[in-house]
């Protein structure tokens, strides 16, 4: 799976390291941002309050 | 071509593993420096002039102990009030908020007030919860508050210094904590009212649900802000 990144992305292997670097840099933003708020409200240990 | 799938497969599970423990550093760490930050912006959106608590001029507010003035209920969300706690750090105030709403209040503006509990000053009992962990944890130290220990809630005019008279662990379904009358469970009846109660709910053990931490106080005095600070939050010498 990510040789088959590696492969597909151009140019030399600093400009594919970068880029590699750069979609890591994203994913994380994504799921910082959107994917994980969403996922803590499915998560049993926050809850704070009493009552049903 | 066997190779190959369980190659893919074992990719999966290494980026799954990675994206779990991001999870956690996500929980644990980041929601906690963003709720912090969020948390002062709002204290210092609020504008409310900043009390004095140092220097020789500072005016330390008289101790009222008639009817105190009570606050209308404010609408779902609306942040209507600071508390300062001194034992836990001078530095220490959060926003209160009506409503215990997760994403609306207790993820994000800090401390929720349970709706229809009473209001600050109101005989009865003034019922929050906030965050033990995460999210800027504004009750993260409630286990180091000791009988006696000053909670001082503040709206736009007034100072209410409620006095911390005892804590107790129980369960989330427990909600007699709350009641006008602190143990007070639904359906019993209710004595007539005769203490203004505080109370502070909070997870417990921490970074679990499976108990709450309850701290009760009860109103000791109060005082308009243009009078002064309340000598609890001025600082020692």
């Amino acid at each position: 799976m990510y040789a088959a990144l590696w492969n597909f992305l151009p140019g030399p292997p600093w400009a594919r390291a970068l880029l590699c670097a750069g979609l890591g840099i994203i994913l994380l933003a994504v799921c910082f941002e959107y994917v994980f708020p969403w996922l803590s409200d499915y998560m049993p240990f926050n809850d704070t309050t009493v009552g049903e | 071509m066997v190779a190959g799938v369980v190659g893919v497969f074992g990719e999966l599970l290494v980026t799954v593993g990675v994206l779990l423990g991001l999870f956690v550093v996500w929980q644990l760490w980041w929601t906690d420096v963003e709720g912090a930050r969020a948390q002062d912006q709002i204290v210092a959106d609020m504008g409310w002039e900043e009390p004095e608590d140092e220097g020789p001029e500072v005016a330390v507010a008289t101790e009222h102990r008639e009817d105190p003035p009570v606050p209308d209920a404010p609408p779902s969300g609306e942040t209507f009030a600071q508390l300062y706690v001194p034992r836990w750090g001078e530095d220490y105030l959060k926003p209160i908020a009506e409503g215990t709403d997760k994403a609306t209040v207790l993820d994000t503006i800090g401390i929720g007030h349970y709706e229809g509990t009473g209001m600050p000053g109101e005989l009865g009992n003034f019922a929050t919860a906030a965050h033990r962990t995460t999210y800027g944890k504004p009750y993260n130290k409630v286990h180091e508050l000791k009988q006696q220990d000053a909670l001082v809630v503040r709206t736009e005019d007034t100072w209410y210094v409620y006095k911390v008279t005892e804590s107790e662990i129980v369960l989330p379904e427990n909600i007699e904590v709350i009641s006008p009358v602190p143990g007070i469970k639904p359906g019993e009846p209710l004595p007539e009212l005769t203490e203004r109660y505080i109370t502070l709910t909070t997870c417990h053990p921490m970074f679990s649900a499976a108990e709450r931490y309850i701290v009760y106080g009860t109103l000791d005095y109060w005082a308009p802000v243009s009078e002064g600070t309340p000598k609890e939050l001025l600082e020692e010498g």
